[in-house]
């Protein structure tokens, strides 16, 4: 697998005002993250939209059409917008930010996650690009050969695991993988899954977390315990179909670059923003056809490929290469491609010097949260 | 692993003094320790990561072949073999009536896995050329190699090969393990949509009561397979109602004896496949009366037998000669060619020891080689006729295609029970081997008659196919499984009558 450099941009950011309303809208549509402060959203910003993947993952399943998406779209703003009136008070109710109604929708999929002909069919196909593009980027700047264990002495973070489709695989390549999800339904699944695997029960542990819980471990009392996990452990986070579901990427890159030891790398794969056959389905459906009512989030959430490198690269990471990625549902298969139009997979390394700039902004780290 | 993160509190003290390689080599430790535990808990049954269901050939080669793979190592993979362990100190001076026809292909998978050293220390015989010619008419067809240089194929005794890998087997690390002796009396298959305590994987019960967990069994036991059985995967199968006589010919002289011969009769084709300057193996398909009537003969009698069906033209027919080289005449104005001297078999002169034996043909090909983490590989997917030599090669081609597919499963991290793979297998091999069986089986059943008109016209192909090297180098395929690569080195020889 060659992985190819891509031109970087320079976009210009986000008016304010834009990010603003964005940041509104997120709050509505997530009751529960809702927070004056900035420092709610940045702590709970994840946590909150976790739920949200859970639309995502459908809609992959489904195959990526136009159609099928304007129905999620639909569906999704629909509940979101009922959870925004009907429950208030919910907002500040942290830790519990999970919509009971996804929660309801998550648990009747929970059982598919290892289904492979099933509603994840297309995250089990995806683990053909996946795996490998982690896999040879770790061994180009890896160190000794551990035949049939590529991957052996390496520590990886699967950040919103799932049921562990990318993790259980990351751990049969011999790497000592966490999988991460705040969704207590899906790790039972996975540690399920897992516990009949007695090979790969030494290589992988699951946790119902969030990624801030995890980095905010580090400062806390709880280090001294599992200090196991505690800041710059990590050789690799992973957050494969993640990052499209969260309200706060500068958190989500800040906290990454927190867990990652000096020179580790990052690997993301998520839908760009401007794909046409989305825009399509937005513009159409949502501007002209009325289908699905205007100012529908999900699409907010979406971040091109230039976007997410500016933002990692202003938080410590330097960017190694951004790689398109194409599904066909007919066959069922991934497969690289030149254009990022639609989804694509994103590699970078925590840069040595920035680590210690990223320290330096306590503010923006969620370590002194009061909970 | 949250026993495994909080027990080790000293190491934690010690971490701060560590590289960060180091510090991975007391996760190994803590992994040690967690693994210890869950072994000792929950760990009744031995889960292994691969087990091979039969010895035989292919079984055995395919225990190998993963062992060896790199991308495979440390995989938990295990040979069961009924039988006993065969070890050959010495290479027996009787010649073993059960032989194969080793293709360049088959070669080349048995030399990686370091069989092959083995085979040729012991004994296998190249052969150059082939002659097929039909009993009715003069028709005939040579395959060779360019310049007679290269081996076509080699004729070894199955028992070799067995014993080759099994000594290769032995030099595997212990990850590899065989259970000689072993006889399974009870496959369990995994549920689809697993409850929380249903066992995922494939659980082998065997005669000694011991259960066995796999997460991918292969099944290589023979044409009858168990695996196939339990399953029940539906097999397309007929027997062709005859039987095969075969024997260890003893030749009346020396010769340099690189050619295989086979002739077919209008009562099914016969071989002679040489093993050395002075011996050959004789595959003589035939119908069950005959086949008993050769059985009962007395040595000399047989050896007539055999002689007559090689040399005797009683099946010819004026018409056939007549119109055969009208055609042949046709055919040479417009394909003008240097012709190469027609051989002859050479004659026999008696049989080895006690080396008469007979069985039942059949051809069989399952409808499906996998489910969920079961493979079929060998006679127990497909059974062909020996006419061509092909049921080997066949089973060779299916290890070194399931290897390489396992291989890159592993590389990338898949559950190796994993349907994905298991179906691209099952793809590419029914891809290669229905056409197989299908051309041997016409093949057969074109030259199990002797009609005027199906003699004709057989007659005709093979002179048109012998004269036209497209066709040939297509047919040569089909006969002798030999790959792209060689096919280009096939040099058509002229037919010469």
């Amino acid at each position: 697998m060659s992985s190819r450099w891509q031109p970087r941009h320079s976009l210009s950011r986000q008016s304010k005002t834009t990010e603003k309303e964005v940041a509104e809208e997120e709050d509505l549509a997530n009751p529960c993250c809702y927070e004056p402060c900035p420092f709610g959203s940045l702590m709970f910003g994840l946590h909150s939209l976790k739920p949200a993947s859970v639309f995502g993952l459908v809609r992959r399943a489904a195959g990526l059409s136009g159609i099928t998406r304007t129905t999620v779209c639909q569906q999704r703003s629909a509940e979101l917008h009922q959870s925004g009136v009907a429950m208030p008070s919910a907002r500040f109710v942290s830790h519990t930010t999970v919509d009971p109604e996804e929660v309801k929708r998550f648990q009747s999929l929970a059982n598919k996650w290892w289904d492979e002909q099933g509603e994840f069919a297309a995250l089990h196909a995806m683990n053909d690009l996946r795996v490998p593009f982690v896999r040879d980027n770790l061994l180009n700047v890896q160190w000794e050969h551990h035949p049939g264990k590529p991957l052996a002495g390496l520590r990886i973070l699967d950040v919103g695991c799932g049921g562990g489709l990318l993790t259980e695989p990351l751990g049969r390549l011999g790497a000592n993988v966490l999988g991460l999800d705040p969704v207590e339904d899906s790790i039972r699944i996975a540690q399920q899954h897992l516990s009949h695997d007695l090979d790969l029960c030494d290589q992988v542990s699951y946790r119902a977390c969030t990624l801030e819980q995890l980095s905010g471990e580090g400062n806390e009392e709880q280090q001294e315990q599992s200090g196991e996990w505690s800041e710059g452990q990590f050789d690799a986070v992973v957050a494969s179909e993640v990052v499209e579901h969260l309200a706060d990427l500068e958190t989500f890159a800040i906290c990454c670059n927190r867990v990652l030891k000096p020179g580790g790398s990052l690997f993301i794969t998520t839908i760009n923003k401007t794909n046409l056959s989305y825009a399509l389905a937005i513009v159409v459906a949502e501007q002209l056809l009325h289908i699905v009512p205007s100012g529908t989030h999900d699409w907010e959430k979406f971040i091109s490929p230039v976007e997410l490198e500016r933002l990692l690269e202003s938080n410590g990471f330097s960017v190694q290469s951004v790689q398109g990625m194409m599904y066909n549902p007919l066959s069922g298969a991934w497969c690289w491609t030149n254009s990022t139009a639609i989804n694509y997979a994103l590699h970078a390394v925590k840069e040595n010097h920035d680590a210690e700039d990223s320290c330096s902004h306590p503010e923006d780290v969620p370590a002194d949260k009061h909970s | 692993m949250h026993k495994l993160t909080r027990a080790p509190l000293a190491l934690n003290g010690l971490r701060c003094l560590l590289t960060d390689k180091h510090i991975s080599a007391v996760n190994i430790i803590k992994r040690g320790c967690v693994c210890a535990e869950n072994r000792g808990v929950s760990d009744k049954k031995e889960v292994y990561d691969v087990i091979i269901s039969g010895g035989g050939m292919v079984g055995s080669a395919m225990a190998c072949s993963l062992g060896m793979d790199p991308n495979l190592t440390g995989k938990r993979i295990l040979l069961l073999e009924a039988g006993h362990k065969k070890v050959m100190e010495k290479v027996p001076d009787a010649y073993s009536i059960r032989v194969s026809s080793i293709s360049p292909g088959s070669a080349t998978l048995l030399s990686g896995i370091g069989a092959w050293e083995h085979i040729t220390k012991m004994r296998c015989k190249p052969y150059k050329r082939m002659q097929v010619w039909d009993a009715c008419s003069d028709a005939l067809i040579t395959f060779d190699k360019e310049d007679l240089l290269d081996e076509m194929a080699y004729i070894v005794e199955n028992d070799i090969i067995v014993a080759a890998i099994t000594k290769q087997l032995d030099t595997l690390p212990d990850n590899v393990q065989v259970k000689y002796r072993s006889k399974v009396v009870k496959y369990t298959w995994p549920v689809f949509h697993r409850t929380a305590d249903a066992v995922p994987w494939v659980q082998v019960t065997l005669a000694s009561g011991q259960t066995l967990q796999t997460k991918l069994l292969i099944g290589a036991d023979g044409p009858n397979s168990m695996v196939r059985q339990e399953l029940g995967i539906p097999t397309v199968k007929w027997n062709y109602d005859q039987s095969a006589v075969v024997a260890v010919l003893r030749l009346s002289e020396p010769t340099e004896n690189n050619v295989a011969w086979q002739r077919f009769l209008p009562t099914g084709p016969i071989a002679m496949l040489p093993l050395s300057d002075t011996e050959s193996s004789l595959v003589w398909s035939t119908s069950p009366e005959l086949a008993e009537e050769l059985l009962e003969l007395e040595e000399e009698s047989f050896v007539d037998a055999v002689n007559s069906a090689f040399w005797n033209n009683e099946n010819h027919s004026d018409l056939i000669e007549t119109a055969s080289s009208l055609f042949r005449g046709a055919l040479s104005t417009m394909t003008p060619s240097a012709g190469s001297p027609r051989q002859l078999p050479p004659s026999v002169a008696g049989i080895g020891p006690k080396s008469r034996v007979m069985f039942p043909l059949g051809m069989g090909h399952a409808s499906e080689y996998i489910r969920q983490r079961v493979a079929l590989i060998g006679d127990a997917a497909h059974r062909v006729h020996p006419l061509a030599g092909q049921g080997a090669n066949l089973g060779f081609g299916d290890v070194a295609c399931l290897t390489q597919l396992l291989s890159q499963a592993a590389f990338d991290g898949k559950d190796l029970g994993a349907i994905q793979h298991l179906l691209e297998y099952e793809t590419e091999r029914q891809r290669h081997n229905l056409p197989m069986m299908a051309a041997i089986d016409l093949m057969k059943r074109l030259y199990s008659t002797n009609a005027a008109f199906v003699v004709l016209l057989r007659t005709f192909g093979l002179q048109a196919t012998n004269m036209l090297p497209a066709l040939k180098v297509g047919s040569i395929s089909v006969c002798f499984g030999i790959s792209n690569l060689d096919r280009a080195q096939i040099k058509s020889t002229t037919c010469q009558l």
